[in-house]
Parts: structure tokens; sequence; C-alpha cells
């Protein structure tokens, strides 16, 4: 479990190399103070042991062994003192402040002479490391440093009145002085004992910080990408990770988030091709096994109604039964159609005849369900080209859906058409825009009326930001943001490669400013400008091919109301609000028809207060 | 010595025979329906029929079965296939192996008729065009269209032309078995045509449609104006300033399978 997470991998392996460098340093950093410690204790007793010797000088040359004696026994006397001896050239014990050592014989062996005698060769001459030995005298005795100075023959010495050395002695004796190191010692173990202090402490430092920092930086984003790539795994697309950092991680984060959207309107459209698919598939089936049932109705009834001849109400209703299988046929011949990819029949069609035939064919379910059902239809309507059955399935659907919405209370449907003149602007929104290298300028995650808006970047001198442009055409709740004032000196750029999105020798012909410019795949060039109080913009080939009369037809409850929530999926397969009643389809199949007459169907709806359909359908196609 | 009926009916659902039954007895035809193929044949054996209404999708053996075995046992009976519009193509395909025309499920007692009397008009005129005593000029037109012309049926032609498109027009035949054309519906240019489907619909002096089957599928790219204002050029001169559309064939080579030559 422990190798399996990369943050305690990290953590580990910094650790380890802080733990491997601070144990080296230390090491030398206490070898080098010991050392420096016990040079300078060998300084001092080297400086100690010149000056027992000058002190000696002179009774010595005087051989005055009482005053030497006396001389010795007091300077070893002092607490910083063990001991000070002075031995003869052949090793005698001459003088000690221990009297019990006095006249007897060092062992050369002895650690004490060891530097002078190592190879039983006479002693000439010592440096005064070599002089210095540091030596226990058991396990359980404080060490001891022991420095012997050698006293060479003098001219004083050779030439002195007393018994007088010969001058061909080189050394007359050596004086040994023994000082304990206690001290020392106690402040070597005490700088040790500091630094392995610090030391551990800086691994255990070292390691939290990093632990916290890979945990902060590293572990917890990994942890919710991880999370998130099992919850799309399982099949949540809707699940987004929180963006809270600008690096890589960050960076990781957003496309995945990007990937995880696109992923969702791939697996959307997958989904709905794919049941637009099995219903095509599904009225194949349901139009091969209806065809012998509703041959034999039509066949029959049209026969009776043939026959029928003077009896008024059993031909009226026979009418209903012809009429209504014959709308049969058509549906299940238009689902095939549809299966079969064709275009819609289309044919020049007054409107008001198609909502006077949807009516007929709701009105009997209304009058049950107590509903008025209203018209108000323009008269002098210009005929437009569409497929009557499609579209008259259409508006029985808006009237039965209405019918529900109203339910079992007493309600009004109102049914009104009218001519109107539409402009694309305010009404087409861009869903695709380009830079002129391709780059995606449909920013999702900042929503203009909930809908993704286009985000490019400005620059004025150093000073760069973004601006959320309204998707909405000729709609221009922009979100400028801290841009200053639109002029020659602001560059406006794609957020991504950075090109340019001014238009190029153009100028807005409103105010003749700086105008930008980019591309929605396949149709074509969007200009616009962003001064301030300017509303100008253009999408040429889009205002070209709008044709700018339609028929408009609205459908309006008062009923339940649809909730806000509910309202951008609509439109889509299975997303019906009825619970058991309807099929989900009515409305997605409404769209689809409206959306082949190159028609629009909108919806507005205040929860308690209603519902409106408007459907518009082009005059010209 | 074999009875003589008017219609035979082969359609195994029984709700279905049974209204074109009565619908054809109404009109004062001699009408037999049975529920299979093999059933038909057998009555083919003792009794002549003017007409058959034959459904395709049937247990045991199918309406092409059907037409095969007609063709095999050389008896001249005149079929009309009747099918949903789910299988449209098994409608082309049963006008290619020799049925005269067909009528698309489900349909009123008027369409019906239409079709019934159409078809029998129809076999006359085949049968008079066949027949050594009538030889001449005028019957000759019946039995051949115009080389380089193929025929779905006797009811439409498409000709091909070098740039790829293609023109669709009326066959003689059809519009002889009408009584009198009186006008044209047209689609509009830009819409799609399927091999099969309905694509023009003719009005006849007695008031009732004719649908006139697409024998080849494609986009309208013409309409003729001269045919819509002027119907009865397209009976004058069918193949040639009677045609009705000028149309981008989306699958030309497996249209012309089912197209006869």
């Amino acid at each position: 479990m422990l190798g399996r997470k990369i943050g305690i991998k990290l953590t580990m392996g910094v650790t380890f190399t802080a733990l491997l460098v601070i144990i080296v340093f230390a090491s030398f950093s206490i070898r080098s103070e010991t050392r420096s410690l016990l040079r300078e204790v060998e300084r001092h007793a080297s400086q100690l042991s010149d000056h027992i010797k000058s002190d000696l000088h002179y009774d010595m040359l005087a051989n005055d062994y009482r005053r030497i004696h006396e001389g010795i026994r007091r300077i070893g006397g002092q607490e910083s003192i063990d001991r000070v001896r002075l031995f003869n050239k052949s090793g005698e014990i001459m003088y000690s402040s221990d009297e019990a050592d006095i006249g007897t014989l060092v062992d050369q062996r002895a650690e004490s002479c060891y530097g002078c005698h190592l190879e039983g060769e006479p002693l000439e001459h010592l440096d005064t490391t070599d002089r210095t030995r540091i030596f226990r005298l058991d396990d359980d005795a404080p060490r001891m440093l022991g420095i012997i100075n050698p006293i060479y023959n003098q001219e004083s010495c050779w030439s002195a009145a007393c018994h007088a050395h010969p001058e061909a002695q080189t050394v007359l004796g050596v004086l040994d002085v023994t000082i304990p190191i206690t001290e020392v010692d106690r402040n070597i173990r005490n700088s040790r004992f500091a630094i392995m202090v610090f030391a551990v402490s800086a691994i255990v430092i070292l390691g939290l910080v990093v632990s916290l920092l890979v945990r902060w930086w590293i572990d917890r984003p990994v942890q919710q990408l991880v999370a998130a790539t099992r919850q799309v795994a399982g099949g949540n697309l809707g699940h987004t990770v929180e963006v809270n950092s600008r690096d890589e991680l960050g960076t990781l984060a957003t496309s995945f988030n990007n990937m995880t959207e696109k992923l969702a309107e791939a697996r959307m459209q997958l989904f709905q091709s794919d049941k637009l698919a099995s219903l095509g598939r599904l009225a194949a089936g349901v139009a091969h096994e209806i065809n012998n049932p509703l041959t034999a109705v039509l066949t029959y009834s049209s026969y009776l109604l043939k026959r029928a001849g003077d009896q008024p109400d059993a031909r009226k209703d026979l009418e209903v039964i012809v009429s209504e299988t014959i709308r049969c046929r058509e549906i299940v011949k238009s689902l095939l159609d549809f299966a079969r990819q064709t275009v819609p029949k289309k044919r020049k069609a007054d409107v008001n005849e198609i909502i006077g035939r949807a009516r007929t064919v709701v009105e009997n379910q209304l009058a049950l369900g107590r509903v008025e059902l209203l018209m108000d239809l323009a008269e002098d309507l210009p005929r437009v080209t569409v497929d009557a059955n499609q579209i008259q399935q259409v508006f029985i659907n808006l009237m039965v859906n209405a019918a529900d919405a109203i339910g079992e209370n007493e309600g009004r449907i109102t049914v009104s058409s009218r001519a109107i003149r539409l402009s694309p602007r305010g009404v087409l929104q861009i869903k695709r825009a380009q830079c002129r290298k391709r780059h995606d300028l449909v920013d999702r995650k900042v929503r203009i009326g909930d809908k993704p808006a286009i985000t490019l970047q400005y620059r004025a001198g150093s000073e760069t930001g973004l601006v959320h442009l309204d998707p909405m055409y000729g709609s221009h709740d922009h979100r400028l943001g801290s841009m200053p004032p639109m002029d020659d000196d602001i560059d406006l750029q794609c957020p991504e490669c950075r090109v340019s999105l001014l238009a190029e020798d153009q100028r807005c012909p409103d105010c003749g400013g700086p105008i930008y410019a980019f591309e929605v795949p396949l149709k074509g060039l969007v200009y616009g400008c962003l001064r301030e109080g300017c509303l100008w913009s253009r999408w040429e080939q889009v205002d070209a091919a709008w044709d700018d009369e339609f028929v408009e037809v609205r459908v309006q409850d008062d009923g339940c109301g649809i909730p806000k929530s509910q309202l951008p999926k609509l439109f889509e397969p299975f997303a019906s609000t009825k619970g058991q009643k309807g099929t989900g389809l009515g409305l997605a199949v409404s769209w689809g028809i409206v959306d082949n007459h190159n028609g629009t169907i909108t919806v507005e709806s205040e929860e308690g207060v209603g519902t409106t359909f408007i459907v518009r359908i082009p005059v010209g196609a | 010595m074999k009875t003589r009926q008017d219609i035979l009916v082969i359609e195994d659902e029984t709700a279905v025979a049974g209204a074109v039954v009565m619908v054809c007895d109404d009109e004062g035809m001699s009408v037999t329906a049975v529920e299979s193929a093999t059933a038909a044949l057998d009555l083919l054996e003792r009794t002549d029929f003017r007409l058959a209404l034959c459904d395709i999708m049937m247990q045991g053996m199918d309406g092409f079965g059907f037409l095969e075995q007609l063709e095999q046992r050389g008896l001249q009976l005149p079929v009309v296939m009747m099918t949903g519009y789910s299988t449209m193509e098994n409608a082309v395909k049963s006008l290619s192996l020799g049925a005269v025309d067909y009528i698309p499920k489900p349909f009123t007692a008027d369409e019906l008729l239409t079709v019934v009397r159409r078809s029998l008009r129809c076999a006359e005129l085949r049968s008079e065009a066949a027949s050594p005593r009538l030889e001449g000029d005028r019957s000759m037109s019946f039995v051949s269209s115009p080389s380089g012309y193929y025929r779905l049926g006797y009811v439409s032609w498409v000709n091909m032309e070098d740039e790829g498109t293609a023109r669709i027009g009326v066959s003689d035949l059809f519009l002889k078995s009408v009584a009198g054309i009186t006008g044209f519906e047209l689609y509009p240019v830009g819409d799609q045509l399927v091999q099969g489907v309905p694509c023009a619909v003719a009005t006849s002096a007695d008031g009732a449609s004719h649908g006139i089957m697409c024998p080849m599928g494609g986009k309208i790219l013409e309409v003729n104006e001269e045919a819509l204002s002027d119907p009865m050029l397209v009976e004058k001169d069918p193949f040639f300033r009677g045609w009705l559309y000028r149309i981008l064939p989306s699958n030309p080579d497996s249209n012309l399978r089912w197209l006869n030559p």
C-alpha cells in the first residue's frame, strides 16, 4: 500500500536523501569539532609545559633539588593538572608531583614514551603533535593528555658551575606533564549531542514539511483526479474536478474537465442518435405490424363512409375515423421517412388550417379535462412550405402537453398565430467559434444567459485579461472585465495562441473603432465592435441566409408550469415531466420536425403560472 | 373448362382480405380470397382471374415466390402487390419481377379501387397490344420505351444523362390506363425522392388520385413547369417533352437493378 502512493514515495525519497546528507554532514562536523578542541587542549598543554620548564630553568641551572621538588609538587598540586614528572635521559624519574614515583624507571615502552622511543632510538627532536598523547589508565578513568617536553642541552647547561652536563649530550631530560581532559570530553559530548539533536529534528521537520507539501500540491489534486477518473469510468460524466492551482496538475484538471464535458456532449449525441436509431428500428417494426390492422380499419371505414350517403351523423364520425387513420398512416410513414433520413414532404400550406385540424383531434380530450381552448388566429397569414401532417403533429403534441399541465383543474389553453419579422439577432446562438489557428474560443466555464460564452484575451500594453462575449448573436451582454475602453492600443487575441483577433483594415461602420472577427466553422466570420455604447456586429452568412419572415404560433396554458431546472433538457428524448403519461418523445419529435423546417421552438415557463411554447416557421424556406 | 372471375385476393391477414373482398364486391366485381400463395396457385388451375391482389410478406411462399411460380407456369395473370411502407424495396423488386403495380398499405377503399381499375385497364391494354390482330403503330409503344430508358414496372421511366443527372417521367402505358389526366402534383426542387415511393400524384377525370412511383431516388434539380401547366403534353409525348423531374441520383447503380430496359 505504501509503495502505491506517489506522495509517500516522494516523501520517503526526499527524507532518505536528506537523512543521508545530514548524517554525513553531522559526522564530519563532529569529527572536525573534536579535532579542533583537542588541538586547542594540546596547544594549551604545550604552553603549560613550556611555562613549567622555564619556571624551573633557573633552579635546574642552580641544581637546587629542593626548589625543583617544591616547584613540581606545587604545580602538580593544581586541580587542572594531574601530574608533573621530570626524568633523566636514562628514564629514571628524578622529580615527580607524586612522590612515590621518584626513583623509579620509566618503561620505554610505556605509553608516555612511545612518541620518542618507537624504534628504540634515542630521542633527538619532537614536534608538538608528536609529543602529546591521549590515554586512559583504565576504562572508568577520565581521559588524560600527556605531554612530554624534552629538555635540550644548552650552553648554559654545559657551562654551569655545578656538576655540568657534557657538551655532547643533546637531551638532558624530559618534563612529563599529564592533565585530565574531562572538560574537553564533556564539551565534545555536548556538541555531538547538539549536532545529533539538530540532525534528527532537521530530518523530522523536513520529512513533515515535504509530506505536507506533497499532500497539498500533489497528493490531493492527484487523489481528486483519480476519484474523478473513477467517477467518469463509472459513467458519471457530470463530475468535475476542482481546479485550485495553475501548475501542471491544475492544467491537467482543467483539460480533464474539458475532456469529460466533451465526452458528455459526445455521449449525449451518441445517446440521442442511438435513441433515435432504436426509435427508427422500433418505428419500422411497429409500422410493419400496424400496417395490416390499419389497412383493415381504413378500408372498412372508408368503405362505410362511401355508403353512409345520407346519414350526416354517421358520416361525420366516419370522416373522423378515416382522416385520423390516414393521419396514423402519415405518422407511420413519416417515422419511416425519419428512419430513412428523408426530408419532410413539404407543400404550401395555411398554418391556421393546420391548427384547426389539430384542434379537432384534441378537442374531445380537452372537453374531458374541462379545459377551455381559445383560438386567436391572425387572418391573412402568409402560406408556409411545410409538411402539414408533421406540423399538425407538433401542434397536437403542444396542445396535449398543455392539457396535461392543466391536469384535472379548470384551465385555459390559448393558441395564437401571427406573422412576424425576425432577425437572427438575439435568436441565434453562436455555438462554435475559432481563431485563425482553429483554437476553440467557446468557453464552457463562463456562461452568459446560461450559454457558454466566447472568450478572448485583451492586451493593453503589458496588461492582459479575459473578455467574455455574449454567445447570442446580436446580443450585447458581454463581460469585458477590467478591459480599458476599446481603442487602437488594445489588441484582442486568442487566449491560447495569442494570434490577433482584430480584423485588419476594417473599422466599425458605426463608430469607426477597431473590430474583432472570429470564425464559426462552416458558417463564416462573425464581426463585432466592443466600444462602449456601440452595438454593431455582423455575421454575413447568417444575415444573408436568414429569412426574416416567420409565422409564429404560441400555445399558452395556465397550468402547473415547468421547473427552471428542467427547461434546458426539455426537448431531449425521454425528458418528460409527466411521469407515466406520454412516451417522452413528444417534444423531442416536435423539436426535430420544427428543426427540419428550419424553424425554432422555444419555451417560456413559470411554475404555478403557466407555460408558453413558441413555434416559429420561416415563410420562405 | 375453367371458370372466370375478376379478382383474386392473396392475403394471410383475414381482416385485410375481408375488407378488400367487401370493397371489390360492392363494385360488382367477383372476388375470391385465399390465405396463401400455394392455395392461389391451386385455384388458378381451375379458375381464370383478370387480376390478383397479392400481399408480399406471407407465411410459406411469399409474394416473390408467387410471381416466380406464375412465370414458370406461363400464367398471364396481372398482379398488384400490397405492401407496407416499411417494405418499399420489396415493392420495387416485385415490379421488376413482373407485377403490374403495387398499393402501399394501409389504403382507403377509393385508393384500392383506383389501383384495381387502373391495373385492369392496363392489363387489357397489354393483352390488346400482345394480340396479333390489333398489331399496329399505336400498340407498339406500349411494349417498348426508347433505348437508354429504364422502366419501373409499367409506371415510370428514368433516362440517365451524361452529366450524371437523370430525367424521370411517366410511362405511356400508365397514362393510357388512367382515364384522362387532368393535372399533376409535383414536389418542389431540392426535395429528396426515394425509389418506389410516389414522386408525383396524377389526378384523373374521374377524380381519383394516382401516385406515380419514383423509378430512381435522388435530389430534385429541376421540375418540368411545362408539364405542370399542360398535363396534356405528358400524355402526348411522355418520353421526351413530357418529363417530370431532372434529379441527381443518390444511388443509381443499386436502383437500376430493379429497373427493366
